[in-house]
């Protein structure tokens, strides 16, 4: 298949290079869009190696990317009007933060890389510009040691590049920080939705098929109504865990997310509650009150992983104290909703 | 925003440091700042332990136990024994 952000490519002292475009058409964006949405995600990758934006020779800057194509298409889609080259480290399709995590955006990677494209033959000089948040991963002053080339931390965000070029190599302090707006936090939802639909509509396959139990034995009939009612509560939990509170993440009290999803769980019972949703029978009213706040709280405490600003230690800590409280809630109110099906 | 108090793991040893530098360079989060040719850690609750200032402390002045602060990689290194780690398919 012919890979249309692939222009041509430019005769070196070290082979020929493939040039792209550093401009996004459909095709890069209908990519991305499925990327987002968890589609083929692992897929979404691009060959590792070296490649060239606008028409660069030995003396133009060298950046270093991830071969996860959505990473790789944000950088090339900033240098428009700049001549570099690009060096593509294989981070087995991850972006270069988690690669960074995992290592595989890293200080061998890098050497290794340098070697494989004989980009010593191709450029003069010896510096590379390293996205910042590739830092977990590279040590700057080991790769110097054992590649001879000067490792310069570039901005957190591509689209900075252009002001970093212009102002001397020289990052502002709003370069080298990394936020999570509002605009950072809805573009991860899609991905949280659908890691953990499927576990949705397994739970809501088991409510549909006990809720046919009632006194007299089991009725298909009272299974879809109350099967149906039940799959859209849980349905609202979860939309409250995964969209709610990221959405809401700054306003909402506490600093734990398990604590933020209690909390959007409750306003949630609340809701129903005005809205007359709320169950006649005060066993079922408590078995939904737990079971909503066990997976708005729960799912709230796995937006963590694609937060900007959580910490190992902080995680472990809420999960101390939060999961024991969510297993037990969600145990006990299904017991207490199987109880309610025959009061 | 900022996330729990108290339990980040990062230390600086301020006789080893060379005041290079690099670590406010890296930080993310401002953690960091140079003070009379000294590195200084100002905003210690703001760290995520993503590991790159130690990583590119050339002197090994700083200490910080990394890891990802995410749940699901934690139940996941849970799950399969090993230390907490991201699933394949869910950092993109």
């Amino acid at each position: 298949m012919k890979k249309k952000y692939i222009t041509g490519s430019i005769e070196t002292k070290g082979g020929e290079i493939p040039t792209v475009s550093t401009s996004i058409d459909r095709m890069d964006k209908w990519g991305a869009f499925k990327a987002r949405c968890s589609i083929g995600r692992m897929r979404y990758t691009i060959r590792p190696g070296l490649y060239a934006a606008g028409n660069p020779d030995q003396d133009s800057i060298v950046l270093v990317s991830a071969n996860y194509k959505l990473s790789f298409d944000v950088l090339r889609s900033s240098l428009h009007g700049i001549d570099a080259w690009i060096l593509v480290l294989d981070t087995k399709g991850i972006n270069v933060w988690c690669a960074a995590g995992k290592g595989t955006f890293g200080t061998d990677e890098i050497v290794n890389r340098i070697e494989q494209t004989r980009l010593k033959e191709i450029i003069g000089h010896r510096k590379l510009i390293v996205p910042q948040l590739g830092a977990p991963g590279v040590a700057a002053h080991e790769v110097k040691k054992h590649s001879g080339f000067t490792v310069i931390y570039g901005p957190v965000r591509a689209s900075d590049i252009l002001s970093f070029l212009e102002n001397g190599m020289v990052a502002t302090a709003e370069m080298r920080k990394v936020n999570f707006s509002m605009r950072d936090r809805s573009v991860l939802v899609p991905v949280e939705f659908v890691m953990g639909f499927k576990h949705l509509v397994l739970a809501s396959v088991v409510f549909f098929l006990l809720a046919g139990l009632h006194k007299g034995g089991y009725s298909t009939q009272v299974a879809l109504t109350a099967g149906s009612r039940s799959t859209l509560i849980l349905l609202l939990a979860f939309l409250t865990g995964t969209i709610m509170v990221p959405m809401l993440l700054p306003w909402l009290p506490g600093r734990s997310f398990s604590l933020k999803g209690l909390i959007a769980g409750l306003i949630l019972i609340v809701v129903l509650g005005v809205s007359g949703f709320a169950e006649s029978n005060i066993i079922e009213s408590l078995a939904w009150i737990l079971i909503v706040t066990a997976i708005s709280s729960f799912t709230a405490m796995n937006f963590t992983g694609a937060s900007t600003y959580t910490s190992l230690s902080g995680v472990k800590k809420e999960m101390r104290i939060a999961v024991p409280l969510q297993i037990t809630a969600s145990l006990t109110g299904v017991t207490l909703w199987i109880i309610g099906r025959f009061v | 925003m900022k996330y729990l108090r108290n339990v980040a793991t990062l230390k600086l040893d301020a006789e080893r440091c060379i005041g290079c530098g690099v670590c406010s360079t890296v930080c993310p989060h401002a953690v960091f700042d140079i003070i009379g040719k000294k590195a200084r850690i100002v905003d210690k609750d703001s760290c995520m332990e993503c590991g790159a200032c130690a990583r590119n402390c050339p002197a090994c002045a700083i200490t910080v136990k990394s890891g990802v602060g995410c749940a699901a990689g934690i139940i996941a290194g849970m799950l399969r024994g090993t230390e907490p780690a991201c699933d394949e398919g869910c950092c993109g």
